[in-house]
């Protein structure tokens, strides 16, 4: 049963430190929601767990199914089973979307996928999250609108089928429509779309987010409030709720 | 542009057929100071004898007929006066010229290749001339390998309504110095579309340029070079815009790794008074993936009309984007795999401008080639 287990985690930025002191556990089918004010560390945690060398890990400890993420490369946690749906994601000139969603496959799973099945599970996949087919030949995110990059996330997240997804942001900048699409995508991978479908208890969510509206289509099971660059308060759904009408004006004074 | 700093356009006003109307090159000037004259065996001075040979060999397609004339052949120097010593030594030092020509309306159904063969010894001077008359289409390849010390000039004429596609491959020994004139000029209406890929030699210098005699010309220039520990690959562009409703474009990328890996890359576009609705745009890009590795990109636009359609230039040399490589790995890819990826998008939008398949998947070959180092 994969766990992703992060133990009094600290990530600086150069000489600051923005994490001090994350602990959170999170389980093959859980969803965590992770809420919490701009500035206050969320995507922090994010990168550092992907492994982006901007961050550094000053102390603490992540373990993947037991095993030391903070050893591995960016890569070798992607094919241990993580995954990071990126707020910003990075346009590869050049790089067709097809290429690319080859070449991770192929990485993750260990083996070239069959052409034709690759093929069909891209279609499908795209079908899915409304994407035109035409951008399978686009180069990687080039010229995607926010919403078209969102999608594009999403569509990798299905394909990739990783352990532990840390979707970062994936709801900010989209309309209600395609919030709609992307979420609907995201049950799909936590097989709860009642298709029977998706990793489903094999998988854990941990959702990163500034706004309670994707939760009403993503419900998640723990709500843990981020300020100062640590969890300041859990709870489950209701915290939400809370937050929905008090906002955060509470946790950035206590943490001021 | 300085109180030190002549107009681009005086820098292009010597030509001549005479090796003597051009002092002996010292480093200093504008146009050989990049050039790291102590590797060009000669070729610079008069000391380079003429003791080589590079075989040239032409597999033309049915439609186009070829020969091999004297220095006396009226077709010769007719397009191209020399700009610099080294053209000019070429052009006196030459024994046989080769034209290719592409008879009036001719479609010719398949490229035709002219291959140059060095086989090493002291220096070898050639002459080219490419005609495609007017109405007719061709596509010609020059293809450069072994060993040499050449030194040569080739003119392509482009007729009136007529299409030329060159692609000029330079895939030299690791001994090899090329330095090469390559004029283009475009009747009413012509098209001309060169694609150069420099891989190999020790030194590679080579001015593709461009005139018009007419309005209507349209002028497409590809460049692709991968430079490695200790090579010297230099490109010089001039495109002069002399008549109105021109167009020219020019994109120049390479990328570069290893200790003394030296690219240039020079890009003039003269655009003259008279040359109004002239449409241009230029850009280089160079890719450096190591330390010791050094790219100079200049870009030069100098335009005399107001009247212009389109003008601009960009150049930017850099390094492998971090981002471009994190976003990869953040999916599985490894770093090795990530950055062959990376590279080879920076140079994809170039090969698919390859329209000849074998031509490409051979360039393309060759570039991963170069990745694999």
């Amino acid at each position: 049963m994969p766990t992703l287990e992060i133990r009094d985690l600290h990530v600086a930025v150069g000489d600051k430190e923005i994490l001090r002191g994350v602990d959170l556990t999170v389980s093959s089918g859980e969803t965590h929601a992770i809420m919490g004010p701009n500035g206050s560390g969320k995507s922090t945690l994010a990168y550092a767990l992907a492994g982006h060398p901007k961050y550094t890990i000053t102390s603490g400890s992540v373990l993947l199914d037991g095993e030391d993420l903070l050893e591995m490369k960016v890569d070798e946690r992607a094919r241990a089973g993580l995954f990071l749906a990126m707020q910003y994601p990075v346009e590869v000139p050049g790089v067709s979307v097809s290429n690319f969603l080859r070449s991770a496959i192929t990485a993750v799973r260990g083996e070239a996928p069959k052409l034709r099945e690759f093929a069909k599970d891209l279609k499908t996949g795209m079908d899915a999250l409304s994407i035109d087919p035409a951008f399978a030949q686009r180069n990687t995110n080039e010229g995607f609108s926010g919403g078209e990059k969102k999608r594009h996330e999403i569509l990798q997240l299905e394909l990739l089928k990783p352990k532990i997804a840390i979707l970062d942001e994936t709801d900010s900048g989209l309309d209600v429509d395609a919030l709609r699409v992307v979420s609907e995508g995201i049950n799909r991978f936590r097989g709860l779309d009642g298709s029977g479908e998706g990793s489903g208890a094999d998988t854990g969510v941990l959702l990163i987010t500034h706004y309670t509206r994707i939760l009403r289509y993503v419900k998640p099971d723990f709500v843990h409030v981020f300020a100062a660059g640590r969890i300041v308060e859990e709870g489950g759904p209701e915290l939400a709720e809370k937050l929905e009408n008090e906002g955060y004006e509470a946790y950035t004074k206590a943490s001021a | 542009m300085g109180l030190e700093t002549k107009p681009l356009s005086t820098l292009h006003e010597r030509s001549s057929y005479n090796v003597a109307d051009f002092a002996v090159p010292t480093g200093r000037e504008e146009e050989w100071r990049f050039t790291p004259l102590s590797r060009l065996k000669g070729l610079h001075n008069g000391t380079a004898a003429a003791s080589g040979t590079v075989d040239v060999t032409v597999d033309a397609a049915p439609e186009v007929t070829v020969e091999t004339v004297g220095r006396d052949d009226a077709r010769v120097g007719k397009a191209y006066v020399p700009a610099d010593r080294i053209s000019a030594q070429a052009y006196a030092s030459f024994e046989k010229a080769t034209v290719v020509t592409v008879p009036r309306e001719a479609v010719a159904s398949r490229p035709t290749v002219i291959t140059l063969r060095g086989s090493g010894g002291g220096a070898a001077y050639g002459h080219i001339v490419v005609k495609v008359e007017a109405m007719a289409e061709a596509v010609v390849v020059l293809d450069h390998s072994g060993s040499a010390v050449y030194a040569d000039n080739v003119e392509f004429v482009v007729g009136d309504g007529a299409t030329l596609k060159v692609v000029s491959l330079q895939d030299w020994d690791d001994d090899a110095v090329h330095v090469s004139h390559h004029h283009a000029q475009l009747a009413k209406d012509a098209t001309f579309r060169s694609f150069v890929v420099t891989l190999g030699g020790d030194l590679v210098r080579l001015s593709p340029s461009v005139a018009y005699t007419a309005p209507g010309g349209d002028a497409d220039l590809t460049g692709l070079y991968f430079v490695d520990a200790g090579q010297h690959l230099e490109h010089r562009l001039l495109v002069e815009h002399t008549v109105p409703n021109c167009r020219s474009n020019v994109t120049y990328k390479g990328a570069l790794q290893g200790e003394d890996a030296h690219a240039v890359w020079i890009g003039d576009v003269i655009i003259r008074a008279e040359a109004e609705g002239t449409d241009t745009y230029e850009l280089n890009r160079n890719l450096i993936l190591t330390d010791g590795a050094r790219a100079d990109s200049v870009p030069n636009l100098e335009i005399l009309t107001g009247e212009v359609a389109g003008a601009g230039h960009a150049s930017a040399s850099g390094r492998l984007d971090d981002e471009h490589i994190f976003y990869l790995q953040a999916r599985g890819i490894p770093f090795e795999e990530a950055r062959r990826l990376v590279i080879h998008g920076f140079f994809a939008q170039l090969l698919e401008k390859i329209e000849v398949e074998e031509i490409r998947e051979r360039v393309l070959a060759a570039v991963e080639a170069e990745l694999a180092r």
